[in-house]
């Protein structure tokens, strides 16, 4: 028996690198594959995003809000939605104690990639699905400015995605849940929401779009600044 | 590969696990780590793996002449142990092409099915691992281990859950390892520790 095991790994190629990208994939197709089998990401999204509509939706009953509380609201669900949804990323590992097992398997910021493109793909998803609701069922929700509508959302679903990843991983290494996640997020995406709500603001007014270009370099910048900062820090909040 | 530890002590707030541990282990070596419950053979191994940190003390981690950093050690060793957890809503399959997808490795079918038969695994490929029995899981760890074919293997209680085929697997592996690297095992089995070639006794 020992001598078959021997004889079925010719795999060792101790010189060959393995660029970070190849594990971030394999972890990315492993959760969406358990995130397609069990939907808890997405069930419990659909039904916040659902209820939260609903009762914005009735507690308006017709009347029509200035463009900048329709903002407003807009990134109120972006944001406890995503408090919602992202945690689940490291949540779910530490929950089925394969931490170890991963941290045998591939480098910090080979995880941390994987885990941030799991979060960036369903913020996206999300920001799209919670916007065409907003489109559907709130009257007198008007964008004016598609494109710079569309840079918005998509920008500020990558910040959150970004800042909220890092933050899910240090929340999970703690052994928390829940409550200390949106208690953490906050202050971290303040900068984000502040320069979201201005942007949104100004694409959904008849306005000249070159108002939201300090927005949008903001929002440039804190992604870039967020996901470096990350890549350095997580190495610190992933090993014991 | 070649780990080589000097004067090794480990705390955990206030408790002091060990102390004063030295050892060198390279290719040929079995190195047997035995203790009471609570010595330090888990934490002792971990610090071998490049998991923790000592608290005083050194270790080195060497492949030929090339010096290896501790956060890249996990990728020349083979680590099983009965608390690694598996991806229990996954089949057997799905796992390894996981792990071995981690480490930029493509298997083939017909590898996997060679794989699980060298661990004797033959039933119950299609299921998802929460309906495997603890000894299934524990070759399943054995594979994990062994996967990437790994220049040093460490072994924490090999032998929890399995039946005598089970044992007689690892032991099997332990003397075919040998020659391709060293070989930790921290246990309290006396079959294990008499395939060892020098034994670490940790005392409380």
């Amino acid at each position: 028996m020992p001598r078959t095991v021997l004889s079925l790994f010719p795999l060792r190629d101790g010189k060959r690198r393995i660029m970070t990208i190849h594990p971030a994939l394999a972890l990315l197709a492993k959760d969406f594959r358990g995130e397609w089998r069990t939907r808890y990401a997405v069930n419990t999204l659909l039904m916040f995003i659902v209820v939260t509509l609903s009762v914005v939706v009735f507690a308006l009953a017709g009347e029509t809000l200035t463009s900048g509380v329709q903002a407003g609201l807009l990134w109120v669900v972006l944001f406890f939605s995503a408090m919602n949804g992202m945690s689940r990323s490291f949540l779910s590992e530490e929950e089925r104690g394969t931490t170890l097992t991963l941290r045998l398997l591939a480098d910090p910021s080979a995880i941390y990639l994987g885990k941030l493109l799991f979060n960036l793909v369903l913020a996206l998803l999300l920001n799209v699905f919670i916007v065409l609701l907003f489109l559907v069922f709130l009257e007198g929700f008007l964008i004016r400015q598609p494109g710079l509508f569309l840079a918005v959302i998509l920008g500020g679903g990558a910040g959150v995605a970004a800042a909220t990843t890092v933050i899910a991983a240090m929340i999970a290494r703690a052994g928390s849940k829940g409550p200390l996640f949106p208690v953490l997020s906050f202050p971290v995406l303040l900068p984000l929401l502040m320069s979201g709500i201005s942007a949104t603001k100004i694409a959904m007014e008849e306005t000249e779009w070159t108002l939201a270009l300090p927005e949008l370099g903001v929002l440039a910048s804190y992604i870039a600044v967020v996901v470096a900062a990350s890549f350095f820090l997580f190495d610190f909040v992933w090993k014991d | 590969m070649r780990i080589v530890a000097s004067n090794l002590s480990r705390t955990f707030g206030r408790m002091e696990v060990f102390r004063g541990v030295s050892f060198a282990a390279g290719k040929g070596m079995v190195l047997g780590i035995t203790g009471r419950n609570g010595s330090g053979k888990t934490t002792l191994l971990k610090i071998a793996a490049g998991l923790l940190g000592p608290t005083t003390g050194t270790i080195s981690w060497s492949v030929g002449s090339t010096a290896l950093e501790p956060r890249h050690v996990y990728r020349h060793i083979g680590f099983a142990a009965p608390y690694l957890a598996l991806y229990d809503d996954m089949t057997v399959e799905e796992n390894l092409r996981f792990f071995a997808a981690m480490r930029g490795l493509r298997l083939e079918w017909n590898r996997i099915a060679s794989f699980l038969d060298s661990v004797g695994l033959t039933a119950g490929r299609e299921d998802p691992l929460r309906a495997f029995s603890s000894g299934m899981k524990q070759r399943v760890r054995l594979l994990f281990a062994l996967l990437h074919d790994p220049p040093a293997l460490l072994l924490d209680e090999p032998g929890t859950n399995l039946d005598e085929e089970g044992l007689d697997i690892v032991r099997g592996i332990v003397r075919s390892r040998r020659s391709i690297g060293p070989v930790l095992i921290a246990t309290n089995d006396h079959a294990d520790i008499e395939l060892c070639d020098g034994v670490i006794r940790l005392s409380d």
